[in-house]
């Protein structure tokens, strides 16, 4: 019969022996893959290294927000294409949350109306796969008319299947560039002063629209308008900023299936908000709207915010289905690297750095946001 | 006296009910009535619109192509013309009642699941075992003595049920097994689950399958490569299990240590007291959470139209490919959209209706 103390150094060794043997396994499986990789990298005549970085591709891709050439070398495209990642995950992230809080918030009215309208469109899109919905938009986005049959919205704003027209500001690119940094910029400094979220959202868009008046009125060519509006010149729209139909379907897809996602989570958060707290704001006579800004949104924002930074990361990563439709984003620009120069684990690692760290920089935000929303009390 | 005892203690009819709850969430106030009206009137405005296009005006049968013009409505005849394709992609087509009794095999599988009956870890493994085993040999055929029919032929719905059953099954087990690694009490064990769960989980699921599409040849000698959809089902499976794991860690946080504990106090080993206590209450704690990635996989399988497999989605737009049907594509994607919804839309009612019966069994 094992005493105690056998038994447990038994166990002891038993656990050391499992933990050599896992690190024993994964070198073994790691130096497999290095040899394996040299085996099949030379017999491709591939030279492994970062060297191809500084080649000039030679092909071209749809969209970007920087002049671009196809002689650029891939690394400059490769930037183009986290550029673009991050300027479709950005602004699909900031209507998505817009949005979800608007039909989460609906979905929890006491409106009979406004609860069955919110809860069709959620019930529409998230069940539904985001890149079937991708799908779909892009193509009805291309059986639109031609530029000339274009359909008008009060003549500034046209539908084509070359993209989406809107009225923009008549300034250079580089300005319009520097104008949406001042504008980022202006939210870093509102969130370090912690100005209260409606002021602050207050402030945020008064100095964005005064700096965008002021700079059309600095930088617009003299003597024309301050604001570019498209007009129908030939065979193409003039003027006014184009959304290219892949970003616009992009864009609209996310969102939908974004904010879908984000109104659940919303929903979920003014739920738990015990029924206790707003019957004692109606008792003190309070009006709704101040019990939903005073009190239902403060105590659900607790719970909404960590399921939210979520989302915001899940909006981030479905970005890469912008392959499907061919919009340029870093996935697809990755990808055509791989077939064009067969660098493919180089690229692969840099596709995934890249995605590590725009994650990991959304939730080092989620986590700092979470601990100034925390009840300072307890 | 009688008749005011009887007004006061009397229940108000369901009629009454709804007229009041009518009256108070609907017409409270002027602004609440004027919303109720407005909104409600768009959106039966919008619902005739769907139903003129879809049913009233459709064009229904597959001779009848003519007749799809700019004034008819929906022109169904490609779906019945085409519909074939889009279920079942290019397997042979004098073969396709298998394909038909091989996806309703998966479709069964997951609706006898549902019962609470099923919930059991011996007869959920029999199940899915059954189910899969069912799908493949049909499928595949050579086993049962059919012409056979290789994975490359597979296509359209019954691809993507078969990618959904397997990595569901496969993932599952892995899950399990990477939630049991994170808890270890060996430290090089946890860090091991730890860095693959959390890798796995910050990249996106496109990534994921193309390196295990494109780059793991690469890494693999070419004796162990494989084919490309089972190395694809393999990484799904792998992602599939990092999120499960996770599910399965809120599970495994809401048992007592101290059932462990007594456990050990009883002298039942690890893998009693894991397999006769705790995992049982697990698996009931995580199984709305569950039943929701569950959902998440199904639509998730869309995805791999984009690596080139031959799915309910590629299948679609080969349907309006050819030059006959190509006007007809808004058709064919709200048929596919309709059956991925049905699908989706009834496995999540059942989650929530499952989540607010466990809710109030534990009040």
């Amino acid at each position: 019969m094992a005493t105690a103390m056998e038994l447990r150094t038994r166990a002891k060794r038993r656990k050391l022996i499992i933990q050599g043997a896992l690190i024993v396994l994964s070198v073994i499986v790691v130096l497999g893959a290095i040899q394996s990789a040299r085996v099949n990298l030379a017999a491709l005549g591939i030279t492994s290294g970062f060297g191809f970085l500084e080649r000039g591709t030679g092909w071209d891709y749809s969209f970007s927000l920087i002049p671009k050439s196809i002689n650029d070398p891939y690394s400059k495209t490769l930037f183009i294409g986290f550029l673009n990642m991050m300027f479709v995950g950005f602004i699909s992230i900031i209507l998505s949350t817009i949005f979800g809080f608007l039909f989460g918030t609906a979905r929890d009215a006491s409106n009979i109306a406004l609860k069955t309208a919110a809860s069709v469109y959620v019930q529409i899109f998230r069940n539904i796969p985001l890149i079937l919905q991708l799908i779909f938009l892009y193509s009805v986005l291309i059986h639109f008319p031609g530029p000339r049959q274009a359909m008008s919205i009060a003549d500034a704003v046209f539908l084509s299947n070359r993209g989406v027209m809107i009225p923009g500001l008549n300034v250079p690119p580089s300005v319009a560039l520097g104008l949406l940094i001042a504008s980022l910029l202006l939210v870093a400094v509102l969130i370090l002063l912690k100005t209260p979220l409606m002021r602050g959202l207050l402030y945020w868009l008064g100095g964005t629209v005064f700096g965008c008046i002021a700079a059309a009125l600095i930088f617009a060519p003299a003597g024309e308008s301050i604001f570019s509006i498209p007009a129908l010149a030939g065979l193409r729209f003039r003027g006014g900023i184009t959304v290219p139909i892949e970003l616009a379907a992009m864009i609209v897809s996310i969102v939908l299936y974004g904010s879908a996602y984000i109104a659940e989570v919303v929903r979920g958060g003014l739920n738990q908000v015990p029924r206790g707290l707003t019957e004692a704001g109606q008792a003190l006579g309070l009006t709704p709207r101040y019990i939903w800004s005073r009190i239902k949104l403060p105590m659900a924002l607790r719970s909404i915010i960590p399921p939210l930074v979520n989302q915001w990361i899940f909006i981030m990563k479905a970005t890469t289905i912008g392959v499907a439709i061919g919009f340029s984003d870093l996935f697809m620009l990755v990808s055509t690297s791989i077939t064009q120069s067969g660098q493919t684990l180089e690229l692969i690692a840099i596709l995934m750095l890249a995605f590590l760290l725009v994650n990991f920089a959304i939730a080092q935000f989620g986590n700092w946001l979470n601990a100034r929303m925390k009840l300072k009390a307890h | 006296m009688t008749d005011m005892i009887t007004t006061l203690t009397a229940r108000p009819s369901r009629m009454q009910a709804f007229v009041k709850s009518m009256k108070r969430n609907a017409f409270g106030t002027p602004l609440d009535a004027a919303i109720t009206i407005i909104v409600f009137s768009v959106l039966a405005y919008w619902a005739w619109l769907l139903v003129d296009w879809a049913v009233l005006r459709a064009v229904w049968r597959a001779e009848d192509v003519g007749d799809c013009t700019e004034e008819a409505g929906a022109c169904w005849s490609v779906i019945a013309g085409r519909h074939r394709l889009i279920l079942f992609g290019l397997y042979p087509f004098e073969q396709h009642w298998r394909s038909t009794l091989a996806c309703l095999a998966i479709i069964l599988t997951v609706i006898f699941s549902c019962f609470p009956q099923a919930w059991s870890g011996k007869r959920l493994t029999l199940l899915w075992g059954v189910g899969f085993a069912a799908y493949y040999l049909l499928m595949e055929g050579s086993l049962l003595g059919l012409q056979q029919v290789t994975t490359d032929q597979w296509g359209g719905l019954a691809l993507t049920l078969f990618l959904f059953a397997s990595v569901v099954l496969l993932g599952m087990p892995m899950g399990l097994g990477l939630a049991l690694m994170r808890r270890s009490d060996m430290p090089v064990v946890r860090g091991f689950a730890t860095l693959i769960i959390d890798f796995i989980r910050s990249l996106p699921l496109l990534t994921t399958l193309f390196t295990a599409a494109v780059v793991v040849p690469i890494l693999l000698p070419s004796w162990l490569e494989g084919d490309k959809i089972w190395r694809v089902i393999i990484a799904f499976a792998l992602f599939f299990a990092c999120y499960q794991a996770e599910v399965f860690r809120g599970g495994f946080q809401a048992i007592p240590s101290g059932q462990f504990e007594a456990g050990k106090a009883l002298g039942l080993s690890y893998w009693s007291i894991l397999g006769r206590i705790v995992l049982p209450q697990v698996f009931r704690h995580a199984l709305p959470s569950t039943i929701n990635m569950v959902v998440v996989t199904f639509k998730e399988t869309a995805i791999v139209i984009i690596i080139g497999f031959f799915d309910i989605l590629a299948s679609a737009k080969a349907a309006f490919g050819t030059g006959e049907w190509a006007p007809h594509y808004l058709e064919v994607y709200v048929f596919v959209g309709a059956i991925y919804w049905v699908f989706i839309f009834s496995l999540g009612q059942y989650g929530e209706y499952l989540k607010g019966r466990m809710s109030i069994a534990a009040r």
